[in-house]
């Protein structure tokens, strides 16, 4: 019997698509409740950290080179107070074989596929992990299909998506180019059905994984050169991976005592569903519009619970300009003779000011580096943001308004960070889980799961209970 | 004219804009879900906005409106942005490279 392929069909039928795709069933790990087993989540890819370097190692992916910013860091520690001023190190992620960190994430998700018999992977992003599971679909000789989120209903698209469309072709995948809103899920899940392909998500422990040894290799190499962890690590937040899987493997290899910051363009004020705004924004990721919701919404994606869980792991979450991580990716290009791509400088341009709080023997890492080329470089971005009357200045980062503007640095000494209030993301969070209790008294391993899942304490998750007035 | 076996993308309407229920701005919901692929022409012949049947990379069949035949990207290093040109004079003025400002 053919199956209804309508919008509500194939909703209703999330749940068996999602499981058949996953070759995972996530009920083993919900108790009913709030809670779910996180950690048994993420021990059930059956992968050790060793496994999976072996599996990147094989494809081209990890080992990157921990590249010291001699002269950004010089040139931060002009705007800093005497004696301050961190040493600035960036990991090379472009060196990655398609070009960013998200190789990371891909290698394992489909290594695992390959494993299972899946004779395909689908993934569904606008951004660098199209590219990376393209690439690790043709070296491990499987079909791929990348669902994008790509045009307004002018049929005008970012020229950033646009080219991360070109080179999921060009490294032989399907791409499905779509307009903006969140039915993206809908046709997802419906070629998802109709191929049987594996659901290489973002958000699946598989990916999470992956990233570990990103956090692990940062460890392994401050050690070997500086005799000494990383004092801060600075991570780009969209989807949250990037934090959690960094924080996981700074933790697997006992550097418990790293900072853990993460870093958003603030795009506060434009909405991610709104048709009008999809081409005012001139970052199409790296930005608050994911990177809070994912914080404080985890649950939400395209899988039943994601693996990224970022308040589990960041110690701060600060947020910085559109105008200073272009200025930054300048500055990159043109003081340290690295042309990448403008989104992986997110977490680099709040590292510029993060460093000036650290003293000079410090050691900062930004975690990631992304490729550029045609449509994935400041110029066209800029230009495309002028074109579409963005007004772009010079002045000072604070005076940005997202969709209207775009300030650069006047000088390098205005660049800063806003930090964001943590204890409202974790209230939020809280807030957004307890409807999983179904109207239940919630369980003592509720509020234990919560207290893990906020990174907070049980007089913490309580009070914000109370505060909801909903009863444990 | 487009014939069988040409390379070629096409577009389709998911979900008509009075169809759209998903909780959404409402810029968004006046407007259709809309998809576009690539793929090989599977109709003998056939003119730009004629419902054509493609077979794509992977192998899956798509149907939809022809839009373009033998598709190219156009996306570039964008028009010269003139303060990309400061940018780079102030940070080399401020690090003195060369010994000068």
């Amino acid at each position: 019997m053919k199956l209804a392929k309508d919008y509500n069909s194939v909703m209703g039928r999330s749940a068996d698509i999602m499981k058949a795709s996953l070759g995972l069933d996530f009920n083993d790990f919900e108790s009913g409740s709030v809670a779910f087993d996180y950690e048994g989540l993420m021990e059930a890819t059956g992968y050790t950290i060793e496994e999976i370097d072996k599996i990147q190692s094989r494809t081209g992916v990890g080992h990157t080179q921990l590249l010291e910013l001699r002269n950004i860091t010089a040139l931060a520690r002009k705007y800093a107070k005497p004696g301050y001023g961190a040493r600035i190190l960036v990991k090379d992620e472009a060196a990655n074989a398609s070009g960013s960190f998200k190789d990371r994430r891909a290698a394992c998700a489909v290594a695992h596929a390959k494993k299972l018999g899946y004779k395909g992977v689908i993934a569904a992003t606008s951004g660098n992990y199209g590219a990376a599971v393209a690439s690790q679909a043709a070296m491990q000789g499987m079909k791929c299909i990348i669902v994008q989120e790509c045009y307004d209903s002018k049929g005008v698209g970012q020229p950033e998506i646009v080219e991360k469309a070109r080179k999921c072709e060009a490294l032989g995948a399907e791409v499905i180019q779509l307009t903006v809103g969140p039915e993206l899920f809908y046709e997802h899940l419906s070629v998802m059905e109709d191929s049987g392909y594996f659901n290489a998500s973002l958000y699946s422990p598989f990916g999470i994984a992956g990233v570990e040894t990103l956090g692990y290799e940062i460890a392994m190499d401050c050690r070997e050169r500086f005799g000494k962890d990383p004092e801060m690590v600075v991570c780009t937040q969209a989807g949250g991976g990037m934090v959690t899987g960094t924080a996981r493997g700074l933790i697997k290899a006992g550097a418990t005592n790293t900072e853990v910051v993460a870093a958003s363009i603030d795009l506060t004020g434009l909405h991610m569903a709104s048709d009008e705004q999809f081409n005012k924004k001139s970052c199409t990721t790296g930005h608050t519009g994911f990177g809070v919701p994912h914080a404080t919404n985890p649950d939400t994606g395209d899988v039943p619970r994601s693996a990224a869980r970022p308040l589990r792991y960041m110690d701060r979450y600060v947020t910085t300009t559109q105008g200073e991580v272009m200025y930054m990716t300048e500055m990159l290009a043109n003081l340290e003779g690295l042309e990448r791509g403008p989104a992986g400088n997110t977490a680099l341009a709040a590292a510029f000011a993060l460093a000036q709080e650290l003293p000079e023997d410090a050691i900062l890492v930004v975690t990631e580096t992304e490729y550029t080329g045609a449509g994935k470089h400041i110029q066209p971005q800029l230009a495309f943001a002028r074109e579409n009357g963005i007004e772009i200045v010079f002045g000072d980062p604070k005076d940005d308004v997202p969709g209207k503007n775009i300030v650069l640095p006047a000088d390098p000494g205005l660049f800063k960070v806003k930090d964001l209030d943590l204890d409202k993301q974790r209230k939020s969070l809280i807030k957004r889980s307890v409807p999983r209790a179904n109207g239940k008294k919630l369980t003592a391993q509720d509020i234990e799961f919560l207290v893990a899942d906020t990174r907070s304490d049980e007089a913490f998750v309580k009070a914000a209970l109370d505060e909801l007035g909903v009863e444990y | 004219m487009a014939k069988k076996g040409d390379w070629v993308r096409i577009h389709k309407v998911i979900l008509p804009a009075a169809e759209r229920t998903a909780k959404l701005p409402d810029d968004t919901k006046k407007v259709d879900f809309e998809m576009w692929v690539k793929g090989t022409l599977q109709n003998e012949t056939a003119e730009i906005g004629d419902d054509v049947t493609i077979v794509t990379a992977v192998g899956r069949e798509e149907v939809g409106k022809l839009l373009e035949v033998d598709p190219y990207y156009t996306h570039s290093y964008g028009k010269f942005v003139p303060e990309i040109i400061e940018i780079d004079k102030q940070l080399r003025g401020i690090m003195k490279f060369g010994g000068e400002n």
